[in-house]
């Protein structure tokens, strides 16, 4: 399996911790005390210390260069909740949200599925790394003029699935400046942020609001996070919608009702994040660990021919085997995606549910 | 104003709406609680709280099953060693020990009188989720499910905000002890088809939120044979299933499948439940849907993706379920102190001259106050109310918010408290109570009052679009916003 973007590197630090803080389960001798309050807690402001704890893990995994405020943490089913409840928010049903392509598949369904929100694509091209360029945001934004569509906002993946690259900071505040001047909202999935393992580092766009250097409305700007890949606790269900903008944080809250954190786990989450030193040794570690594997990954690729995104985070490599295609097209892809499930016996990911505009490329976990 | 336009143009009209029903008085006690909270000690005159449908009774059974099995737990020495692999499942079909540990205690709850499929079950965001994931998959924006009043007010924003759905009531009232009629539901189908809305389905919550009753079974059959004859959904919210204490036993929609001895088409039968009343658990999120409709079950599997349940908790419930002496010791002590809870507070009522509506089920009683209203309106309700959240000092829920179509009932907890506070509480009304016999309205008028009709303006349309509007104490006329009641 190496289409699951999961991170198992770090599961024996869990571990060890876990087995030095029985009192962070409610469920152990030490804990157990606490679990009457804990399975009685449904307030949808959450545990007041997992709000906390997520609120300065966020700021760690940010290198201190941006603080959060506990109170605009807004809880919500998993990234995968946290997208369908921020598009509730922002848009009605026939607007539309633009995305960079490529982008993860899961989006069609997140944003689109039971909202009645359309998505957009962003053309990004290998020929310049797919960068987010201005014109091809412009012609986006154009099409849905063109199309009588609303554009409520636009939703950029830092870093980046499938592609494991961040967006410079230049980038980052051009994007800003470009939706403050469209008045449209700008959401940052910053869900892989903690899994940057090299430089350039990671910029998020809570740097930039911090920074206050250009002019920016913040009424527009929230961010989507989740510990299923910075911590590896997809299981978990962990899901924040963080947002500048004080109206949303109420709605998103009532929302959330829908979609809460078990209070079981917001429990163990609020201990586990609020020790420093365990936190800033699972950090550093991470980032090893997730630089040492990409590394050797991509090393022996390359000695084989195959060449990857040249990339600094996430849980995977964005593959070029152009090459490899009998022809530029998808359907070649998809014969080649076949090839590899069924002989090689790998599930990676083709490029064309990603919506890539180019065929060849495909997602490599490791 | 200038920041409300500038959400209206920022923000969905969902966002901007007042369909998350926070205008309502149920929710304003929780706020009174909340700013003066009762506490033995630190603030023994505080606000009871009244308002809050939780079962606290039995957590030192939990307590002593837990210090016994610690390998039910990921975080234990015992089992830490399941961490990685609990840590990283996401599957939306669930652990497969939770389902399963979950249908067999449903099953046990129902006595074994029906017997439930793993398979079917599918996992949601608590009882909240499910409601509104159960919508999604039935119901078009515009759409319409039949409920019977009362009904719990969260009803209001689980099957409509986000949804577009419509809630349209089925009138029940006390003169017969709220029993579903086939002649209201046939008139609340009537008044669906004449302002050209589509009725998808009934939702009958069984045992019934507020008023701790349950349906019979011959209702329930008759309430089957209405939605195939129509050709709609029968949704049954079941979360109330295990805190049935006494006589009659509860018969759940899955008996009635399960005998197959009237005509019903499966296809329409659906069961909602949750681990938030029976077991207590509300701040785990175990919302679950079971359809015995297999298109239901492949949608509602997909859509549980927005709500899935804590692998963690999961792993916990599956291993707590399976446990059959725990499970079957907790059914039988939970009923136990629920009767024992409900009969001491019921006796205590009456003694001071307060009667409730005959009540076998859930962890509240519904109230008869009408006595000691000024005169049988909503106003004269909202203004006992605030009497008995800021005098008394006890939240309590009044009937309006549950769309009761008669003034005067409130809805009042019991089982969320220990035995010290229950009986502050008591004493708290019986001083109430001797202070305003004079007050109290005699039976003989009370009577002659409640035998006028009330009659209902049908601004149908205006509160449909404006969900939660009529809810507000602060509405000029606070009309009930029900159907015009047929005799």
């Amino acid at each position: 399996q190496m289409g699951l973007a999961e991170n198992q590197l770090c599961f024996n630090l869990i571990h060890e911790w876990l087995l030095k803080n029985p009192e962070a389960s409610i469920c152990t001798a030490q804990g157990a005390a606490e679990f009457r309050d804990i399975a009685i807690f449904q307030d949808y402001h959450g545990l007041a210390e997992f709000r906390e704890a997520v609120a300065k893990f966020m700021g760690k995994v940010r290198r201190n260069r941006a603080s959060f405020d506990p109170d605009r943490i807004v809880m919500s089913g998993g990234a995968t909740g946290a997208h369908e409840m921020i598009a509730f928010c922002l848009a009605d049903p026939g607007d539309a949200f633009l995305v960079p392509t490529p982008y993860y598949p899961g989006f069609d369904r997140d944003l689109r599925w039971r909202t009645g929100v359309k998505l957009i694509p962003v053309v990004c091209e290998s020929s310049n790394d797919y960068q987010i360029t201005i014109e091809a945001l412009e012609a986006a934004y154009e099409t849905a003029q063109e199309a009588d569509i609303k554009v409520k906002g636009l939703l950029i993946t830092n870093p980046s699935n499938p592609l494991g690259t961040i967006i410079t900071k230049d980038t980052l505040e051009a994007l800003v400046t470009f939706a403050n001047h469209k008045n449209i909202h700008l959401v940052c999935d910053e869900i892989y942020a903690a899994t940057v393992f090299s430089q350039p580092e990671f910029t998020s766009i809570a740097e930039i609001i911090e920074e206050d250097k250009i002019c920016c409305n913040r009424d527009l700007i929230h961010i989507i996070y989740s510990l299923s890949k910075d911590m590896g606790f997809p299981g978990f269900r962990v899901g924040i919608v963080y947002s500048y903008n004080d109206a949303v944080v109420s709605c998103a809250r009532k929302m959330s009702s829908f979609g809460l954190v078990s209070s079981q786990t917001q429990y163990l989450i609020a201990s586990m994040l609020a020790d420093d030193e365990f936190v800033d040794k699972f950090i550093v570690e991470s980032r090893k660990r997730l630089a040492m594997r990409h590394s050797f990954f991509t090393q022996r690729l390359a000695q084989v021919g195959i060449n990857c995104l040249k990339s600094n985070a996430g849980l995977f490599v964005w593959m070029d085997l152009r090459r490899l295609l009998k022809e530029q097209t998808f359907e070649a892809e998809m014969v080649l995606w076949r090839v590899i499930i069924n002989e090689i016996k790998l599930n990676v990911s083709p490029g064309s549910p990603f919506h890539c505009s180019e065929p060849g490329w495909f997602r490599v976990c490791f | 104003m200038v920041l409300m336009l500038r959400n209206q143009e920022l923000l969905s009209k969902i966002a901007t709406s007042n369909g998350h029903g926070e205008d309502s008085p149920y929710f304003d006690g929780w706020k009174a609680y909340d700013s003066d909270p009762f506490h033995p000690t630190q603030n023994p005159e505080g606000v009871i709280q009244m308002g809050l449908a939780e079962n606290q009774l039995c957590f030192n059974l939990i307590h002593e099953w837990l210090l016994k099995n610690p390998e039910a737990s990921i975080c234990t020495a015992q089992g830490a060693a399941e961490f990685r692999d609990i840590a990283i499942f996401q599957d939306y079909h669930g652990l497969a020990e939770f389902r399963e540990a979950v249908a067999k205690f449903m099953g046990k709850v129902r006595r074994n009188r029906a017997s439930f499929d793993p398979d079917r079950i599918v996992m949601s965001g608590g009882a909240t989720g499910a409601h509104e994931m159960i919508a999604f998959c039935l119901a078009d924006p515009g759409d319409a499910f039949l409920v019977p009043t009362p009904y719990y007010p969260g009803f209001d924003r689980d099957l409509r905000w986000r949804t577009g759905v419509k809630l349209i009531p089925v009138v029940c009232e006390s003169s017969n002890d709220y029993q579903i009629t086939i002649e209201a539901l046939e008139a609340a189908y009537e008044t669906a088809q004449e302002a050209d809305i589509k009725v998808k389905g009934l939702l009958i919550p069984n045992p019934s939120n507020p008023l701790g009753t349950i349906i019979t079974k011959d209702t329930l059959e008759a309430l089957v044979t209405f939605t195939n004859h129509k050709n709609i959904h029968l949704v049954c919210d079941e979360i109330y299933a295990a805190t049935v204490f006494s006589q009659p036993e509860f018969t759940s929609i899955a008996e009635i499948i399960e005998e197959d001895k009237i005509c019903c088409n499966r296809d329409l039968i659906h069961i909602i439940y949750s681990l938030s009343k029976d077991m207590g658990f509300p701040g785990f999120r175990v919302g679950i849907v079971y359809s015995y409709n297999d298109a239901v079950v492949s949608c509602a599997r997909k859509m549980s993706s927005f709500g899935l349940v804590s692998s963690q908790t999961q792993y916990l419930i599956a291993s707590m379920l399976a446990d059959d002496e725990f499970v079957d010791q907790f059914i039988v002590e939970s009923r136990k102190r629920l009767a024992m809870r409900h009969s001491f507070f019921t006796q205590r009522l009456a003694q001071v001259g307060i009667n409730c509506l005959k009540s076998n089920a859930g962890l509240f009683v519904w109230m008869d106050l009408r006595r000691l209203l000024k005169e049988q309106t909503f106003e004269a309700e909202m203004v006992l109310w605030r009497v008995i959240i800021n005098e008394i000092k006890l939240n309590v829920s009044p009937g309006s918010s549950f769309h009761c179509s008669e003034p005067g009932w409130f809805r009042v907890c019991f089982a969320n408290m220990d035995d010290k506070t229950m009986e502050i509480a008591l004493s708290r009304i019986k001083t109430f109570m001797l202070q305003h016999k004079e007050a109290m309205v005699p039976k003989k008028k009370l009577c002659w009052q409640t035998s006028l009709r009330l009659s209902f303006s049908s601004r149908y349309e205006d509160i449909m679009e404006t969900p939660g509007s009529f809810m507000s104490p602060h509405s000029p006329i606070p009309q009930s916003p029900l159907v015009r009641a047929r005799t």
